[in-house]
């Protein structure tokens, strides 16, 4: 059982840098509002990093046994099949979790 | 209002949920679901920070990983419009400014809301939010949820979707496919530090593009 102080800290920590981050640019960005490498940054940046964090989800698929890597495939192909079908943000992340929980489940 | 804000706070229930069942899946108290949604209050982190708070992770990867997961809320600052929130709520304002209350106040249909309207759209988002992860919590202290595998996919999912999503709205393939090769090397390469080597590499390679694009536009003219 994970000690409830050191998780306190963690989330301590994680709300003060999270708070910086949304608070501290309302003061120093406004100058650089056109700054065009900011500008290029803020454009460019959001699909690569869900791309780094999707596949830093999956890091421990390599090393896992043959079949589970399957399953981690067929469960990444539902989801991207079904929301490039009908484009339904929670659709795709529940029948996603859905697929891969039950073959985990049932066949390990 | 309702018609904008309605489907972003439905579509937090759900999520919610699963962020309180990973939790006690996880193998923390229930009642650390309201607390992540709380004071967190930040989605992808939350659900990154039950891997890290379960295997009692150093604090200095937390941050790391904080400032890592959470570095694209520097941009909201351009275009948020918090000059019409009054002073004295500018820290909540802040404080609760997620991907989903920025994406409502700077839509079109925003554009005429009072600051007042603004707060209680980020207040109500705020509280579906931690009331739905306290449930999931309570649901997955109830259930022998240990008994279910691979709930964690969830996480996975997310992120899919939502890169599935900012590529619709800015199909661009290069980008793409830089990050997958900056994850890809940085697992290679330093498999404990991926998320910071990968981001960092993907920063650079934007720098350098950019820097290159510039000179040829130069170059043009």
């Amino acid at each position: 059982m994970p000690d409830n102080g050191h998780i306190a800290l963690l989330v301590a920590v994680g709300a003060a840098i999270t708070w910086a981050l949304r608070a501290l640019p309302f003061a120093a960005l406004t100058p650089l509002r056109h700054s065009p490498v900011v500008r290029y940054l803020s454009v460019h940046m959001p699909v690569g990093v869900m791309v780094i964090l999707a596949l830093y989800t999956l890091r421990d698929v390599p090393d896992a046994a043959g079949r589970q890597q399957l399953w981690s495939l067929l469960a990444v192909g539902a989801t991207v099949g079904l929301h490039l079908w009908r484009v339904r943000p929670l659709l795709s992340i529940l029948a996603g979790t859905a697929v891969y929980v039950v073959l985990m489940s049932v066949w390990p | 209002m309702l018609r904008l804000a309605a489907p972003v706070g439905l579509a937090f229930i759900p999520l919610g949920i699963a962020l309180g069942l990973l939790i006690t899946h996880a193998g923390l108290a229930w009642w650390w679901a309201p607390v992540f949604a709380a004071v967190l209050y930040a989605g992808s982190l939350e659900f990154l920070m039950v891997g890290l708070a379960a295997t009692a992770a150093p604090v200095a990867a937390v941050a790391l990983t904080t400032f890592v997961v959470n570095a694209r809320h520097v941009f909201y600052a351009l275009s948020f419009p918090l000059h019409r929130v009054r002073p004295a709520a500018k820290l909540y304002s802040t404080y609760t400014l997620s991907d989903e209350a920025y994406a409502v106040a700077v839509s079109s249909e925003a554009r005429g809301w009072t600051g007042r309207q603004i707060l209680l759209m980020q207040l109500v988002f705020h509280l579906i939010w931690t009331v739905s992860s306290a449930a999931g919590g309570l649901l997955g202290a109830a259930l022998p949820i240990e008994r279910v595998h691979g709930l964690d996919f969830a996480l996975t999912a997310l992120f899919i979707v939502l890169a599935l999503d900012a590529f619709r709205q800015r199909p661009d393939r290069v980008t793409a496919t830089a990050a997958a090769g900056c994850a890809l090397g940085a697992w290679w390469l330093a498999p404990g530090q991926l998320l910071v080597c990968a981001f960092a590499a993907f920063t650079g390679v934007l720098l350098v593009r950019y820097a290159v694009r510039r000179e040829g536009v130069a170059d043009a003219g």
